[in-house]
């Protein structure tokens, strides 16, 4: 990626309702053309955040600048950025050509021109022609996603903003949309701004992701960095099953007190002494000898889980459990809870501080 | 099961019958009634004479069908007011206000307790000439003025302020139905606020504020104590000259014939207007 020109930059953005502080003095730097995912759970402050960004709320302190203009207190509607909302906010008295042609009567396009232009941001979205004067509230879910798109980007901003618009919709219909919207992304090369609690959403699509928790900006970075590199154990922990275990560094070596169990570690970050190992799924492997990992723990083999490609099994080692991964052709067969070997080696797995 | 179903077919018409007979009785028979009674002639008490249309032709070559077009314009004029008078406290009460939305329903509602008359005859003291506000001008203030009370004005704000609750609480209704992220999309989409009033606010909250207009409008046609009171019939709605027709003139069908002509006008009113507004549409029910 080459580098390319700041659109958006926030200084020190603080967000305060009465005594509550939502979000607390974030620093970020969005650039043009990027696809950008803000992730947290709820509560962390994302929507706010988004809402600030959109003009929707003012901040309590900090900046927002946008192409280098400062545009806190420029309302909504004189910003050129847009929002596709959780709830889709489309018009439910409105057909889909009315919906989509909404920012296009606004600012008087002449009717025959705003009809041109709905129906090539339909052939675009992959809507049918004949949907143009088709009652909104009879779309399906994915319909309804498609022109609430279509209706943003008739707006014709220079950012799209993203308000988890596919938390309601079904595992599969999603992962579609989720490459659609990518698709889109590319096709327009507009900056997009995307929130969502669902850090897999943010991997499929992100050029850079930033992880929230608690109204701060706790890791900004590439999907990879994020997914090989977490800086806490709150954000190696976001992204779904990974092993955990509290450590303390020792002469070199790692000890884990409560597994009685000494390991090799991986790069050291400066100054650590106490935190967490984590090691991903993937890189925990259920060994047949103990020589194959440079990291080995003996425990019981709890449960096994089909993924597809791979099987999941659960390993317990004392009170912890473990969850490792095998390649479907070395599935282990009638070993449950018999004794197995998990190992991993250091350099798979990640030093994280608390 | 085929058998459960036609039991269940059978016992539907049964089940509805006491409520049937009831509304045949005490819904429908005086209803047509009244009807018949229109169509008979002057000052007779029996439903077996020769009908005609002379007591229809009475209405409009007496004063009464004056009376019929006060009752129509002074509604029409107390909705038009009601409904700007309404939006913003109905927007309010929906919006801004928060948890004091309760108490302020409240002290829109504790008023109906009380008889219409005793309200109607608390603005008589409020207005009425040495009453709370001219005698307070005048004892404050040096201030002598004519006394409001007794005209057409004063009927108008008696109307609005009867029947103030029955177009506030379904224009509540309606404006609370329209999402604030709707709302939020349209702004953001470039729309100014008054184009967000416009596209978004308005039609959304449609079905609350018909049904307020409507409520409010028959109601207010069959406004009678208001003009009595606080208009000092100076003007006579046709509610008045209904009831004079069946009491002191002893005049069955003349008065049974302005019922009938004042029901075909409003329901004619009620369904042009549910015909342009379907609130089923509006609701998204179909």
């Amino acid at each position: 990626m080459t580098t390319r020109s700041p659109v958006l930059e926030l200084r020190g953005i603080t967000k305060t309702f009465g005594t509550f502080t939502a979000v607390h003095g974030i620093d970020l730097t969005i650039a043009e053309g990027e696809f950008f995912t803000i992730v947290g759970p709820s509560g962390s402050g994302k929507t706010t955040m988004l809402r600030m960004l959109a003009g929707l709320e003012s901040p309590s302190a900090g900046d927002i600048l946008l192409r280098g203009q400062r545009v806190n207190d420029l309302p909504a509607n004189k910003r050129p950025t847009c929002m596709v909302f959780q709830s889709l906010a489309l018009f439910p008295h409105r057909t889909v050509g009315q919906n989509i042609e909404f920012p296009l009567k606004i600012r008087d396009v002449p009717a025959a021109e705003r009809k041109a232009r709905a129906l090539q941001l339909m052939a675009q979205l992959r809507l049918p022609e004949s949907y143009y004067g088709k009652n909104v509230t009879k779309c399906s879910g994915g319909e309804r996603q498609r022109v609430a798109l279509a209706r943003a980007l008739a707006y014709n901003p220079d950012i799209l903003f993203f308000d988890e618009p596919l938390s309601a919709i079904d595992y599969k219909l999603r992962k579609t949309l989720e490459k659609e919207l990518k698709d889109i992304h590319r096709e327009t090369g507009k900056t997009f701004v995307y929130i969502t609690h669902s850090l897999e959403e943010a991997m499929v699509m992100s050029d850079r992701i930033g992880v929230m928790r608690l109204g701060h900006m706790v890791q900004v970075g590439t999907p990879n960095e994020i997914y090989t590199a977490p800086n806490s154990k709150f954000v190696s922990e976001f992204i779904g099953d990974v092993n955990i275990m509290p450590v303390r560094l020792n002469g070199g070596r790692l000890v884990s007190d409560e597994l009685g169990a000494e390991f090799l570690p991986p790069a050291v970050p400066t100054g650590f002494s106490n935190g967490h190992l984590v090691v991903r799924p993937e890189s925990l492997r259920v060994l047949d000898r103990r020589d194959e990992a440079e990291n080995v723990l003996t425990g019981t083999l709890y449960n096994e889980y089909a993924l597809g490609s791979r099987i999941q099994y659960q390993v317990r080692v004392g009170e912890r459990v473990f969850i490792a991964e095998r390649l479907r052709q070395q599935a282990l067969t009638g070993r449950l809870d018999t004794e197995v070997l998990v190992g991993w080696n250091a350099r798979d797995s990640i030093l994280v501080s608390d | 099961m085929a058998d459960l179903g036609r039991q269940r077919a059978r016992q539907g018409p049964l089940n509805a019958l006491p409520v049937a007979i009831f509304l045949l009785i005490g819904f429908a028979a005086p209803l047509l009634g009244v009807i018949i009674f229109s169509f008979m002639p002057e000052r007779t008490f029996s439903l077996w004479q020769a009908p005609g249309l002379g007591n229809y032709a009475t209405i409009f070559t007496g004063t009464s069908y004056l009376s019929l077009l006060w009752s129509l314009g002074l509604a029409a004029v107390t909705v038009c007011l009601l409904a700007v008078i309404c939006y913003p406290i109905a927007y309010g009460l929906a919006r801004v206000f928060g948890r004091w939305s309760t108490l302020l329903t409240l002290l829109f509602t504790i008023p109906l307790f009380v008889s219409e008359n005793v309200r109607l005859y608390g603005w008589i003291l409020f207005f009425i000439k040495n009453g709370v506000m001219l005698g307070t001008l005048k004892s404050l203030f040096g201030i002598e003025m004519e006394s409001w009370l007794f005209t057409e004005g004063m009927i108008v704000l008696g109307m609005v302020y009867v029947y103030l609750p029955f177009m506030l609480f379904p224009m509540t209704l309606g404006v609370s139905m329209v999402p604030q992220e709707t709302r939020d999309a349209a702004f953001d989409l470039g729309a100014s606020k008054w184009q967000v009033f416009r596209e978004v606010d308005l039609p959304l909250a449609m079905p609350g504020i018909m049904i307020g207009f409507l409520l409010s409008f028959v109601l207010a046609v069959g406004a009678l104590v208001e003009a009595k009171v606080l208009g000092g019939q100076r003007v006579i709605p046709i509610v008045h000259d209904i009831e004079l027709a069946f009491t002191y003139a002893q005049n069955w069908p003349l008065g049974s014939a302005m019922a009938v002509l004042l029901m075909v006008v409003v329901a004619t009113f009620v369904l042009l207007v549910l015909r342009r507004f379907d609130l089923d549409t509006i609701l998204g029910r179909r």
